[in-house]
């Protein structure tokens, strides 16, 4: 591994390289983070311009597209002047306008990644990608199989190249076309710098090289990157590296060139006629590029300035409840945002609040039979804690199409004449009928319903591979006090308090887990929902919430409930455990849950060409709920589409305003929280998780085809963890086109209610929140809670905003509204 | 009875006509198109079956119109109805039907909405002909509609490599399926001197009787309907195609390699079977090939780690076994396994998607981490080597490269010293020398009048060698294609005397194709600068009216049933004679290579990432 004194340090570039690869997990874990993550220590602008410049990514939208919204009046001239006047002065408003509206550009420079290895088909006529990319990507496909294939790769327990080693060593056939490459395996010394040096020769090449090489395929590298850095996230485990997988490659291609010319080459370095360029350059700003900026600038900020506006009128939000009907805790979720307005608006008692869906419990969480643990929490967050599911009736349907003997000659003889006719059946109720079947990945499968929980811990020493089953009493005091104060409910408790988590359901659906609860590690949030609940109705727990301020009567009781999001549906449980009172009461609240669900639904449907909006929000419900199940629909729901603001702050900020499920909102009240405490992890945890959905969403949009997934109607599920177009190609991280094209891309505003300072202390804290912030991935408004005046966060410092609309519509009656329009709509003061 | 026949055929073009019409954004309008014609086909097609079952089945014939005739030859359009187009009508209506309507949500949005619906009608057109084709001829317009309707699916998204690059792949496999077709045509007008049904087939005393005294004839036509069969199958050596086809949205998977055409070879062999039934040696050659195509195949399948790749290759094994049912003689059984295969894998393709939540939930569950399966019981020697073979499909893929495409333009590249100019002052002359030759024919002495047409032949088979490994100019490469046919005429002209009428038949249609076709170059070359053949170009983004005429000179110049030259390729064919196998060798490799050579032509040309935008586009590897 070590090369003395050489301008190659292959530890550090390795490391390098898998900082810039594709950093998405296997499917079942598809959790949202910034694609260009790698980024991130610079500015925004400087940070996308320099990865579209390395890599040929498409980092905004084009010029044109941002006339047309100029045009469409969806990008306020107001707002561009002030944009122009702010970056280049009063005095050339007029020469920077007249740029950004009619300017031509000619955009001719080419992307610098491939420089080197593009001379394999220039100077030596070989097509080096289509003879090494096919057997390379089956054989890691293969090695990391997760359960497809039926005769899986022979030898598995050993390290990649190890396992490649031994087959090869015992094999009357081989991986490789020639005996060189064979030869290098199995008995020469076959480190990447040796190899590089027979193909290469310049060791001042062998980095670029290298990133030429892997970004031929990135989404192959980066889900190697992404398992060798965390490898229980496949349940069947496999010791893969990316430095297996660039030895592998390195030798398929020193096979190739064999092949073709037998002894007679001689290595890149050679046959370069001139130098090629450094892809590390600096890249410098052209006027395009600062014409974008302005532009994306302008676009984000129309919109700000609406919500901003808004938000400055609102009046409807303050009026008190002096009685509450009930309280209900939803996800910080944007989908959950017209929910609760729709809660709001059939019981006006009740109040609603959202928080990150784990609510503050993190832990493994393990089904009954489950051979594995599961994550529910944030992905960053390691849990000490187990929790099981026991006594749990559930039967596990089975679906015979996935037999994998229909894939034998013996069983497939006799499957295709009686199955076979069996599938006509299936496909044509499937295809008039849509149903649950055991194919749908449902969000109320995570748990079952009737099931218990080990939630307390009543010995500390009852483990479980390390884990400790269930919280102790303080630890679970601990845990809902967080999580109270943090959404400032510590005082007039309702009688029920709801704790709704959310899930999702879907069919034919590979990017399943990217509908779910991201603050679950992409699953349901249901288990999470029932245990804190368990934790603030014990007795014990509440004997020790009152010492610390937070008096619960014992009337008010937690009742857990999921969410699910494509269906628009919601299940309670333990509702066995309400008093008589409180059931009576749930039973009442049920139908305004109902109510809000159908109203919802018909709200989502607004987006979707099948359903017509017009029609009532029952028969709404009742093609939502279809659609979830219908194989032949790619959009069952559209997940974060939209998303462009979080709010944290509370519930009257925003209360009266109508922000189309475009806000992630987390409650919170300043005056608990003078210093900031609580605020902090709001925004520590905020910024990465509802930015990270954002920026993945941005740039899935901007370049759906390189930094996105394309369009998932030819997608082929790989091994269980990725999708790629066909048999051969490469795999397709990020989000696909279904998922994106109604999204708008804006960088999440965070406005947060509290006074500027404390904020701005609050987010220093912390480098890596701080970075999100003061590079500009994501942007920060400050509300003051007295004044309501407005601060912007600009080069590390506030800056006083005055939303430059004045005037903001008011509606009493949204549906007309919502029936007739199919896109985003502005912000409404709703009557 | 018989003619409502016509009822079958004239549904699907109505509808491919009507939908050709319809504006690209309708998606409402396009979708009930596709419906509505495929929905009134399978309701017709069911109400016929019952009328026919009632009326005590009997096995239809219609003869349709003659397209051409002289005194020794009769080209026309036949139609038959029995018991093997009813299980494929009624499979086929059913499944298309299905798949119409899953794909009118499924669809939705996308860019190509309507080249969809198009190609999956244009598709339907092709299968009808080819189920209800009463003779050889009437099949092969089928079949050419099958592996252009295939071309296009498989390219569908066509902005991306790897779609077309394997678009090309398929149809160059294709191709050897067609010729294969071609030459059982060819020597089975020697043997019966007719264009014979297949109704006619069925009469058991005829057919023995006149592979009695041919038997040579009868196996050589049985062999090339074997090998049009295996390639439209994916039998050995041929199936990697099949999992390589499946780069278009997967409702057209599901249609076309899981069920329809697939099978489709199946079908030739049913058809043909009373032919070759007397021909124990082709029988056991087909269940042979059945049965090592099923254990490879399966083999193959076994190690897939890919949904679509492991179904297609489950597939193929299921075909291998159907081969041998037909081989066998068990036709019932066959089409009652062709008719459960196709209904499995339309229908396991189209949740193939879904298999990632089931397995993973069902690994989640029942996991246990040294999972046997029986290869493991192997010597280990033996088994890494059967892994190792399967992963690498037995080299199948880079077989037909190796073995046939890397030859070719090996010996094409020996012909780079060809440039437009001394093509034209070679070759011009030649010509002439030729056609006056022709017209001189008594003063030529007969041993050498004999290898004449061979020599011509040969001439027009190195123009498309040469136009096959063109790299630079598209137009230099597309005339070599034309100028090939005319050397093809010339050296048949040596052959037999026949009427000027035939050879204008069969250039008519190919000048039109090649005059227009060279004009859409000049033209695309005007507006673009250069366009070479070393990469994709893509440039029916930008020009997709271009494109679209381009693609019609391609179909047109490479014999596509829309132009007189269709039935001319096949009149010239009946001019070889039944002893002349090197002119005929020539004739239909150079036929083959023509093929390749067009499409390459208009993928490289048309298809692919659009050579000047870098941005906005698939990396190549995805």
């Amino acid at each position: 591994m070590k090369t003395h004194n050489s301008l190659f340090d292959e530890h550090e570039i390795l490391h390098e390289l898998k900082h810039f690869l594709p950093a998405q997990a296997p499917l079942k874990d598809f959790i949202h983070h910034n694609t260009l993550h790698a980024f991130q220590n610079l500015k925004f602008y400087s940070g996308i311009r320099k990865a579209s410049d390395m890599f040929g990514y498409k980092t905004s939208l084009s010029l044109d597209e941002y006339r047309g919204l100029y045009e469409e009046q969806r990008i306020s001239p107001a707002i561009l002047k002030k944009i122009i006047t702010g970056k280049k002065g009063v005095a050339l408003v007029k020469e920077w306008t007249e740029k950004a509206i009619s300017k031509e550009f000619e955009n001719s420079s080419l992307p610098k990644i491939g420089a080197i290895r593009s001379n394999w088909k220039r100077q030596y006529q070989i097509d080096m990608d289509s003879l090494v990319h096919p057997i390379l990507f089956r054989i890691i496909c293969s090695y990391l199989d997760q359960g497809i294939s039926i005769w899986g790769f022979p030898v598995r327990q050993k390290s990649f190249l190890a396992s490649l080693r031994e087959m090869e060593r015992n094999s009357f056939s081989s991986f490789f076309k020639t005996e060189r490459a064979k030869q290098l395996l199995l008995h020469d010394k076959c480190d990447i710098s040796t190899l590089l040096t027979i193909l290469v020769g310049d060791e001042s090449l062998f980095k670029q090289y290298l990133f030429d090489q892997q970004f031929a395929h990135q989404g192959w590298s980066g889900m190697v990157s992404a398992i060798e850095d965390q490898p229980q996230t496949l349940l069947d485990q496999r010791r893969i590296t990316l430095h297996d997988l660039i030895v592998f490659e390195l030798l398929l291609e020193i096979d190739a060139l064999e092949f073709r010319f037998g002894k007679d080459w001689t290595p890149i370095k050679s046959r370069l006629t001139v130098q090629p360029v450094n892809l590390f350059a600096e890249t410098p700003q052209t006027e395009l590029n600062e014409v974008l900026e302005i532009w994306q600038n302008a676009f984000e900020w129309t919109y700000y300035d609406e919500v901003l506006a808004g938000i400055k009128m609102e009046k409807n939000g303050q009026k008190k409840i002096a009685n509450k009907s009930f309280q209900a805790m939803f996800c910080i979720d944007d989908r959950e945002c017209s929910l609760r307005r729709y809660l709001e608006q059939y019981d006006a008692d009740c109040e609603t609040f959202g928080t990150p869906g784990f609510f503050g419990v993190e832990f493994f969480y393990q089904p009954e039979d489950g051979k594995f643990y599961t994550k529910v929490c944030p992905a960053p967050v390691t849990p000490k804690y187990l929790i099981k599911e026991v006594h749990a009736f559930k039967k596990k349907d089975r679906d015979v199409h996935f037999t994998k003997h229909s894939h034998s000659f013996y069983g497939g003889w006799l499957i295709s004449q009686t199955l076979g006719f069996w599938s006509a059946v299936r496909l044509f109720v499937n295809i008039f009928r849509p149903s649950m079947s055991p194919a749908t990945a449902s969000s109320f499968r995570h748990m079952e319903k009737y099931s218990k929980l080990t939630i307390e811990n009543k010995n500390i020493e009852n483990k479980e591979n390390g884990l400790q089953v269930g919280f102790a009493i303080d630890e679970m005091a601990q845990r809902v006090e967080g999580l109270l104060k943090s959404i400032g409910l510590v005082k007039d408790f309702a009688p029920i308090v709801y704790v709704v988590g959310h899930g999702s359901s879907s069919v034919n659906n590979p990017h399943y887990a990217a509908y779910d609860c991201g603050a679950c590690s992409g699953r349901a949030g249901s288990v999470n929902s029932r245990v804190i609940c368990y934790m603030a109705n014990h007795p014990k727990v509440r004997e020790i919430l009152a010492t610390r301020g937070i008096v619960i009567p014992a009337k008010t009781q937690f009742l857990g409930a999921l969410h699910d999001t494509t269906r628009d549906e919601i299940a309670f449980f333990d509702e066995d455990s309400l008093s008589h009172d409180n059931l009576e009461i749930h039973n009442k609240n049920e139908v305004t849950f109902d109510n809000a669900l159908d109203s919802n639904a018909k709200e989502r449907s607004r987006r979707f060409e099948s359903i017509d909006s017009k029609l009532s929000p029952e028969k709404i419900h009742d093609k939502i709920r279809t659609r979830s199940v219908s194989l032949f629909e790619p959009r069952p729901e559209l997940n974060h589409a939209t998303n462009a603001l979080c709010i944290v702050g509370s519930r009257e900020l925003t209360k009266g305003l109508f922000l189309d499920r475009r806000a992630f909102m987390n409650s919170y009240d300043y005056t608990i929280d003078p210093d900031g405490k609580f605020l902090f992890n709001i925004l520590k945890a905020a910024a990465p998780v509802c930015g990270g959905i954002n920026l993945e969403y941005y740039f899935s949009r901007v370049d759906n085809q390189k930094l996105g997934a394309g369009t998932k109607l030819p997608h082929n599920v790989m091994g269980l963890f990725g999708v790629a177009n066909g048999i051969d190609g490469d795999l397709r991280p990020g989000l696909p086109s279904q998922m994106i094209e109604v999204h708008d891309p804006v960088r999440l505003l965070i406005i947060v209610e509290h006074l500027p300072e404390v904020v701005l202390d609050t987010i220093q804290r912390n480098a890596e929140t701080y970075e999100w912030f003061i590079n500009e991935w994501v942007n920060l408004v400050v509300v003051h809670p007295e004044t309501k005046e407005f601060y912007s966060f600009k080069e590390g410092g506030f800056v006083k905003y005055q939303p430059l609309k004045q005037q903001v519509d008011t509606v009493s009656d949204m549906i007309p509204l919502l029936e007739s329009n199919q896109d985003n709509v502005p912000v409404y003061l709703i009557a | 009875m018989a003619s409502l026949l016509h009822f079958f055929i004239l549904v699907p073009i109505l509808g491919f006509i009507i939908n050709g019409l319809t504006p690209n954004k309708k998606e409402g309008l396009l979708s009930w198109g596709a419906f509505f014609t495929i929905g009134i086909h399978l309701f017709g097609a069911i109400v016929f079956i019952i009328y026919w079952l009632q009326n005590g089945y009997p096995t239809l014939n219609l003869k349709d119109i003659s397209l051409f005739k002289t005194n020794d030859y009769e080209f026309f359009i036949d139609f038959c109805f029995d018991k093997i187009t009813v299980v494929y009508l009624f499979v086929g209506s059913f499944i298309t039907f299905l798949v119409t309507i899953y794909s009118r949500y499924y669809m939705h949005r996308e860019d190509g909405y309507k080249r969809f619906f198009n190609t999956i009608l244009f598709f339907y057109i092709g299968y009808n002909i080819t189920i209800f084709s009463g003779n050889l001829e009437t099949l092969f317009i089928g079949w050419e509609i099958l592996g252009i309707s295939s071309f296009l699916l498989i390219a569908f998204y066509r902005d991306r490599y790897l779609p077309v690059k394997n678009a090309v792949k398929v149809f160059s496999i294709y191709r050897i399926g067609d010729v294969g077709l071609i030459l059982a045509m060819w020597m089975s007008h020697h043997l019966w001197h007719e264009n014979i049904t297949f109704l006619k087939l069925s009469n058991y005393e005829m057919v023995h009787e006149h592979l009695q005294s041919h038997s040579f004839f009868g196996v050589f036509i049985s062999l090339m309907i074997l090998l049009s069969a295996a390639a439209k199958s994916a039998q050995l050596p041929f199936s990697s195609w099949l999992p390589r086809a499946m780069e278009g949205p997967t409702p057209s998977s599901a249609i076309f390699y899981g069920s329809l055409s697939v099978h489709v070879g199946v079908f030739l062999l049913l058809r043909t079977f009373p032919f070759w039934e007397q021909q124990l040696s082709v029988r056991i050659l087909i269940g042979a090939l059945g049965f090592v195509t099923m254990l490879i195949a399966t083999g193959i399948a076994r190690v897939q780690s890919s949904v679509k790749s492991q179904i297609a290759y489950a597939s193929i094994a299921q075909i291998g076994i159907i081969f041998i049912e037909v081989a066998a003689g068990f036709e019932n059984l066959a089409l009652f396994h062709f008719a459960g295969n196709a209904f499995l894998r339309t229908y396991q393709l189209l949740v193939s998607p879904s298999v990632v939540s089931y397995l993973i939930r069902e690994q989640f569950y029942n996991f246990s981490p040294r999972q046997r399966s029986i290869e493991d019981s192997f010597p280990k020697k033996i088994e890494y080597t059967l892994y190792m073979l399967s992963i690498k499909e037995w080299n199948l893929d880079s077989l037909m490269y190796r073995y046939l495409w890397n030859p070719m333009k090996m010996l094409g590249n020996r012909l780079n010293f060809l440039t437009i100019n001394r093509v034209l002052v070679f070759f011009i002359p030649v010509y002439v020398f030729g056609l006056f030759a022709l017209y001189n024919e008594e003063v030529i002495p007969p041993i050498i009048h004999e290898y004449l047409p061979i020599l011509f032949s040969l001439i027009g088979l190195t123009m498309v060698l040469k136009s096959f490994t063109e790299r630079k100019k598209a137009r230099m490469s597309w005339m070599l294609i034309i100028l090939n046919h005319f050397w093809v005429a010339l050296s048949i002209s040596f052959n037999e005397h026949y009427k000027y009428t035939e050879t204008l038949l069969y250039l008519s249609g190919i000048i039109v194709a090649g005059i227009i076709g060279f004009i859409s170059l000049t033209r695309l070359q005007l507006l673009e600068k250069s366009i070479d053949l070393d990469q994709f170009h893509g440039h029916s983004l930008k020009h997709p009216k271009i494109a679209f005429v381009f693609l019609l000179c391609c179909l047109g110049a490479s014999g596509f049933p829309i132009t007189p030259t269709f039935i001319g390729e096949d009149v010239i064919f009946s001019h070889i004679h039944e002893n002349q196998i090197t002119l005929a060798f020539f004739t239909s490799l150079s036929f083959i290579i023509d093929g390749l050579s067009i499409i390459r032509i208009y993928a490289r040309v048309f298809l692919g990432p659009h050579v000047k935008s870098v941005y906005e586009t698939a990396y190549r590897s995805s």
